[in-house]
């Protein structure tokens, strides 16, 4: 009897909820990740997870939630797996807890529920500001408890290369480089499944971690593991900007009522607090009276954007609005917002209890990622998996805040039991297919590393990088110009073009940062253009895919998933009906009840 | 703070930085100077890497980029522990304005370095391996809610959660050395984590033997250091007592009580 064997690539929410339920089922699991899996990406994420508990006493439903978040992405998502994960999400919040979750109470010693962008309801349940952190911190510790059983083995600490794929296209294991010893091994498996998380770092700064750079999800798009609607990127309307990262400023300091506002003065000088209320523009409360400052984030972006680059109202003349907590009573701020606040008073200084925050946009999300089907989270590739930010399906054009947390857990959970299914009915396993489909990957591999250490140019890998940053960030985030897209297309073939001639500073065989940069920097720039061509064609206006030019949504030409391939070193865009089989698309507005 | 700023951008202020390298784990340590230029809001991360972007050392000699660890950047991952200006802290919170001039970084001690600033902290994971830091659930199938909390011990336990891993609690305690397997103060504070939850207290016997022994709580001698070390200000030496208290009762009348 063949025993079946799975990997997990990446360990954040996605990726662990996937190795639990591997591990449950009594399939063995091997979980790569380049940092120790705690220390995941999804340890940031910080203002809660969703689900229409409906313990608030506000008649709140599954079913408003799925329309809550269909609308919220300006009906662009798929729309039945949306619904399932709706409707799983207070078996979620169930569970989470049971695993010891530390989430905030109610004096009935229930879970407490705040509110959160894009809905009237009270339904994000929290651990203080710091909830990512916590629900990670759950899973790992589920994970550790396998481990010690010997049903999982952690490979801490390597870095995904690519998926070995026999003649037939099926994939039967992975390539990976341990990052100290930087050796290139080859792990048979019979179902991989991918939870890689964000792609921020091509964007140079954001709000995600430094290895959240969309490597392994380009990898797998030269591989023939299509990508769907790169184009829609998130820029949450606050962070702290700063020179080595956007730090998120979450939206739960809204949700427990801080205020956006500018002074209606441009040229007042005079201290936030020292402005009274008459003086101050409170422009999402404006704009927006009945959501306020809780629009889903796009809309607070783009008035952001429209506040500081059109109206000229930024703070001191600078690309800066205020997020004010000051008014909200300190016993709440101490038990609901202490994480976030703690962060901004320990990197700029500044006690935001007192002094009103000063920040702005910053790339978040992608709601885009690998295409995965609506059933079971299987990619293109057959025996490749996807759960998590890394893939397409949940968010559509916008997503809701306090919806990623779940739609990982959801993603993750649903992902683990269908490679196991996928797995088990294999005529023939990994174990199977000849060495000499693994050994062909891997020196593969193991050339690409030795052109980079080789390579004589002279062009410094970091600042390729900050160029491609620069690129993005200006031309391929809020507002989007085709004129703009495209002459960022060709600077990236450009930067494509200088990539071949790097020079690594460093090429020593040990825990070499620069090579595995190198390597990574490859794979976003490829990255970054299917984000770019995504956007340059689709010409209307939808969720966070903003062109002034064509500034209406148009479901007649474009209610589709652009779904790229990659064909003879080629980007192909081609597109997909979406379901909106539940919902019928209405128009989006937050300026009045939906 | 602001009028620093003003300050040293007016005078074009240089950052001088000394890195305790370190190849890997065989081969020698040694230091090398960088002088960096200023920019506000400067911290130890952007120091390095400032270096890894232009590799020379203050003296004109060109080296390798410094190896070190990093992901969150703003205090939640644990990722970047490492000794600043001798002091075991964070580097993405360590701002440059707020240090002694030249700065002075180099790798926890109590750890196998890796390479220059990364070290090996798995002893860490094991460690919480050893004590059961988890709740064990029957199954991730559906079992209903989870049981009712008191607010006031959510409000005990959520700091205490907020743990990252990070080791500087165990770099600065005389009982984490060579000679003695002693776990810090981290992981008896997840113990007393996981004891105070209602699923979790069921198994609190089992976690409290566990947390005794070799490297037990029982090796703690009250230096406080890890206190005041800790960045998420976590209450450690309040659980290091109720730990050692719980674990005292235990052994002295578990075997009564049956």
């Amino acid at each position: 009897m063949r025993q079946p064997k799975i990997i997990v690539v990446g360990g954040g929410l996605a990726g662990l909820m996937a190795t639990i339920r591997v591990a449950e089922s009594g399939v063995p699991v091997d979980l790569f990740s380049i940092v120790p899996v705690k220390r995941s990406h999804s340890v940031c994420a910080q203002g809660g997870i969703n689900a229409a508990k409906n313990q608030k006493g506000e008649g709140d439903s599954t079913a408003k939630h799925f329309d809550d978040t269909i609308y919220g992405g300006d009906f662009l998502a798929n729309q039945p797996l949306v619904k399932r994960m709706c409707e799983a999400a207070p078996g979620i919040i169930d569970l989470l807890d049971r695993m010891g979750v530390m989430f905030n109470r109610t004096p009935e010693g229930l879970l407490d529920y705040r509110r959160f962008g894009g809905t009237l309801y009270h339904r994000t349940a929290f651990a203080g500001a710091t909830t990512g952190q916590q629900l990670l911190y759950a899973l790992d510790e589920q994970v550790r408890r396998h481990e010690s059983e010997g049903k999982v083995t952690k490979f801490e600490g390597a870095t995904f290369l690519s998926a070995v794929i026999d003649e037939s296209g099926v994939c039967r294991g992975i390539c990976s480089m341990d990052l100290r010893s930087m050796e290139v091994t080859t792990h048979p498996a019979d179902a991989v499944i991918f939870a890689t998380g964000g792609i921020g770092a091509i964007f140079g700064r954001s709000t995600n971690s430094v290895v959240c750079t969309g490597s392994a999800q380009s990898a797998l798009f030269q591989q023939g593991v299509d990508y769907a609607n790169g184009e829609f990127i998130q820029v949450h309307p606050t962070a702290i900007p700063g020179e080595d990262k956007l730090r998120l400023m979450s939206e739960s300091a809204r949700g427990e009522g801080g205020r956006v506002w500018v002074p209606r003065n441009p040229n007042d000088q005079r201290a936030p607090r020292s402005i009274p209320e008459a003086e101050r523009f409170y422009f999402l409360e404006e704009w927006y009276p009945k959501y306020g400052n809780l629009v889903p984030r796009d809309i607070a972006t783009r008035a952001i954007h429209r506040i500081v680059y059109q109206e000229r109202l930024g703070l001191y003349g600078k690309a800066a609005v205020y997020l004010d907590v000051t008014h909200i009573p300190r016993e709440t701020l101490d038990r609901k917002l202490e994480g976030i606040l703690e962060i901004y008073e320990k990197f700029l200084g500044v006690d935001p209890r007192e002094e009103p925050m000063q920040v702005f946009p910053a790339m978040h999300y992608t709601m885009g990622g690998i295409w995965i089907n609506g059933q079971d989270q299987a990619t293109s590739v057959p025996g490749i998996y996807a759960a998590g930010e890394c893939e397409y399906q949940y968010h559509g054009a916008n997503r809701l805040g306090a919806n990623s947390l779940v739609s990982c857990i959801f993603g993750g959970g649903l992902a683990g039991p269908a490679a196991v299914k996928y797995a088990a009915g294999l005529q023939t396993g990994a174990d199977s297919s000849s060495s000499a489909v693994f050994e062909k990957e891997k020196k593969r591999q193991e050339e690409k590393n030795q052109a980079l250490i080789s390579n004589q140019g002279s062009e410094n890998p970091i600042t390729i990088w900050r160029e491609l940053g620069d690129i993005m960030t200006e031309h391929v985030t809020v507002t989007r110009i085709n004129k703009n897209l495209e002459m960022a297309d060709a600077q990236i073939r450009d930067l494509q073009a200088r990539y071949q001639k790097i020079n690594l500073s460093d090429l020593t065989k040990w825990s070499n940062q620069t090579l595995n940069f190198a390597r990574e920097l490859g794979n976003m720039l490829i990255l970054a253009r299917v984000v770019t061509l995504g956007a340059l064609a689709r010409n209307e206006s939808r969720g966070a895919h903003y062109k002034p030019d064509f500034p209406q949504r148009d479901d007649a030409n474009w209610l589709k998933t652009t779904r790229a391939k990659f064909c003879d070193g080629e980007i192909q865009l081609t597109y997909e009906p979406v379901d909106i089989s539940q919902i019928p698309p209405r128009p989006r507005r937050y300026d009045a009840a939906k | 703070m602001p009028d620093q700023h003003t300050e040293n951008r007016a005078q074009k202020k240089e950052v001088v930085v000394r890195v305790k390298r370190q190849q890997s784990p065989k081969e020698p340590a040694h230091w090398e100077e960088f002088r960096l230029a200023w920019r506000p809001y400067m911290n130890v991360i952007i120091c390095l890497r400032d270096i890894g972007e232009h590799p020379v050392t203050s003296d004109g000699k060109s080296t390798t980029p410094v190896s070190f660890d990093s992901n969150c950047l703003e205090e939640v991952c644990g990722s970047c522990a490492m000794l600043i200006n001798g002091k075991a802290r964070m580097a993405c919170s360590a701002l440059v304005d707020q240090l002694e001039q030249p700065i002075r970084i180099e790798p926890m001690s109590k750890f196998p370095v890796v390479r220059d600033l990364s070290v090996d902290r798995q002893f860490m994971f094991e460690s919480l391996k050893r004590v059961k830091a988890w709740i064990p659930i029957d199954g991730t199938y559906d079992l209903g809610e989870g049981p009712r909390m008191a607010p006031e011990v959510q409000e005990k336990g959520y700091p205490l959660s907020r743990c990252i891993t990070c080791g500087n609690c165990l770099e600065v305690c005389p009982q984490v050395n060579q000679h003695n397997p002693f776990m810090g103060a981290a992981i008896f504070s997840q113990v007393r984590l996981f004891n105070m939850h209602p699923t979790g207290k069921m198994h609190a016997k089992e976690r409290l033997s566990a947390a005794m022994g070799n490297g037990g709580i029982e090796d703690c001698a009250n230096a406080q250091n890890c206190v005041v070390a800790c960045p998420k200000g976590i209450p450690l030496t309040e659980s290091l007592a109720e730990v050692n208290r719980e674990a005292w009762k235990q052994s002295l009348f578990g075997w009564l009580l049956g």
